[in-house]
């Protein structure tokens, strides 16, 4: 039982019904949207500082003690600026579009569990549920970019589309793993069975499910479809002040909720020693996020063609083949011995990694893959 | 409380069906489809069927209504609109006669609904319907195959020489 609920029936021996079944939820959902904001705002000025370190710069460190009120500013900044609609564009799905892709995210937090019991609503189809309301947002880019009136804008929505499909089946089945192993699709049931962490019994499915989500969240080296050398800025191209600063932290968001997802399915969630457990969350989240902007700063962008082909040719058989051995081992191995697993996979994940990058090296006269 | 969702739900419904048959711009037909798709999915929820809810939103939002876009974009004239060609009154009276045949369908249907308390977890006995012993797994296994067959032959057709 989540704590919510029991809040909820804690009220109900003195509240009428309704109000102990509303306010809850209200709680919960001031809860969560407050940590996810606090923590985008966070996001934003380590990922400015640490690209500074990185490109070896200063980067923002001005306004306050070490730059930290620069995000601030520039919030005010971008809300201080005219909102700019395209004349022939669509109104309406102009104002719409950065709520279609920004709610899906925010709605991505219900079921991320910060310790035990301490989920807003413990789904017992999580994990799929992440994954469907995670591409209800591609449909706001497209519109986005329908309604822009701007041919960047749609070049920019209709790359999103193909980088989206493609990338969401190797994410799908290198979770498929997890929840073998696990037996349930609860996102509390996962954490929960994970005494060792899955990052270390399934190396492979961590890593197609990461370099899946970093392009899931359209970041470098995935970012195509803002990628400012060939289609000025994509899809918010025409795009400012408020409804521009949707985009901005929807990205943000996104991020952060990927970093949340991949902390719970991988990394053991919550779990860990000495430190209480919602401090434990956070510093996987933010290893996570540390990892997502270090591969920013070091990669260079890839190119469209190399892009699918790395989905399709690269992830989705390795995903596959994962899912089989996860499968078999589920099936033969036994319980009492993980980490005969774990070495197993770790040699597999190696010698699989080894053999495609192999296959598909460049060079020598080969251009494409 | 149960009732007025549905309710809300079921009238949602019922208007963004008649915007994506209504609407003159192509591209907002569609996004009121996507919409049509999320609504229903609320109404799953409303039955306890969770799995399904959330299944339909992956399947049909995500997917579905992003290939029904993708072809949009790719029907020409789409900035005139759905223009009303010489088949407008054979397919008045083809519309006509399925609705009608729908209507008096669910009219003279006797609906049988369950005593039973729905499923908690819906997703364990899905499953086990599905591939358990008895269950429906040859023909599981056949659409995927036709899903397939159907996905390489179109990559055929557009293939280029």
């Amino acid at each position: 039982m989540t704590l919510l609920e029991q809040f909820q029936l804690w009220l109900a021996t003195m509240w009428p019904e309704w109000a102990a079944y509303v306010t809850p939820a209200i709680v919960g959902v001031v809860i969560v949207i407050a940590f996810a904001l606090c923590m985008v705002i966070v996001f934003i000025y380590f990922e400015r500082r640490l690209l500074g370190r990185f490109q070896i710069r200063l980067g923002p460190n001005r306004l306050g003690p070490e730059g930290i009120f620069q995000p601030i500013a520039t919030a005010v900044k971008v809300l201080l600026k005219e909102d700019i609609v395209p004349a022939k564009g669509d109104k309406w799905l102009h104002w719409l579009a950065p709520l279609v892709v920004f709610v899906p995210v925010l709605m991505i937090f219900a079921v991320v569990p910060f310790w035990e019991g301490a989920i807003f609503i413990d789904l017992n189809v999580g994990i799929v549920y992440v994954v469907a309301i995670s591409s209800v947002s591609a449909v706001g880019i497209y519109m986005a970019g329908w309604a822009s009136n701007n041919k960047y804008a749609l070049i920019s929505a209709l790359r999103m589309v193909a980088q989206v499909v493609s990338y969401e089946l190797p994410v799908i089945l290198s979770i498929l793993g997890v929840v073998l192993m696990v037996g349930s699709l609860s996102m509390s049931q996962i954490v929960a069975a994970q005494t060792i962490p899955f990052i270390l019994l399934q190396p492979l499915g961590f890593i197609i499910f990461f370099l899946g989500a970093v392009a899931e969240m359209n970041r470098s080296p995935f970012d195509l479809l803002e990628a400012d050398s060939e289609i000025v800025a994509g899809f918010h191209t025409e795009y400012s002040g408020m409804k521009f600063a949707m985009f901005y932290l929807g990205e943000y968001c996104h991020a952060l909720a990927y970093s949340c997802i991949i902390a719970t399915l991988f990394l053991g969630g919550w779990r860990g020693p000495l430190l209480p457990p919602f401090l434990w969350l956070l510093i996987k989240v933010v290893a996570v996020f540390f990892v997502i902007v270090w591969i920013r700063a070091t990669l260079p962008r890839l190119r469209v063609d190399q892009l699918m082909s790395f989905a399709w040719k690269c992830l989705l058989p390795m995903a596959v083949i994962n899912l089989f051995v996860v499968a078999a081992e589920v099936l033969w191995l036994p319980e009492s011995l993980p980490w005969i697993m774990v070495v197993v996979n770790f040699a597999f994940a190696g010698a699989l990694i080894l053999l495609w990058s192999k296959l598909f090296t460049l060079g020598g006269g080969r251009v494409e893959v | 409380m149960f009732d007025i969702v549905f309710w809300v739900l079921a009238v949602v419904t019922v208007i963004a069906a008649l915007a994506v048959v209504l609407l003159r711009d192509v591209f907002r037909a569609a996004l009121c489809l996507v919409f049509l798709f999320l609504t229903v999915a609320g109404v799953y929820i409303t039955l306890h069927a969770d799995f399904l809810a959330v299944v339909q939103i992956l399947v049909y939002v995500g997917a579905i209504s992003v290939v029904i876009i993708v072809g949009i974009m790719l029907t020409r004239e789409m900035w005139h609109g759905s223009s009303s060609g010489k088949l407008r009154i054979p397919a008045l009276v083809v519309g006509l006669l399925l609705l009608g045949t729908l209507v008096f369908t669910a009219i003279t249907t006797q609906w049988y609904t369950s005593d039973v308390p729905p499923l908690e977890p819906t997703t364990a006995a899905i499953g086990v319907r599905l591939f358990g012993e008895g269950g429906f797994l040859l023909p599981v296994e056949v659409t995927a195959v036709l899903i397939l067959a159907a996905v390489l032959g179109a990559i055929v057709l557009i293939r280029e020489k």
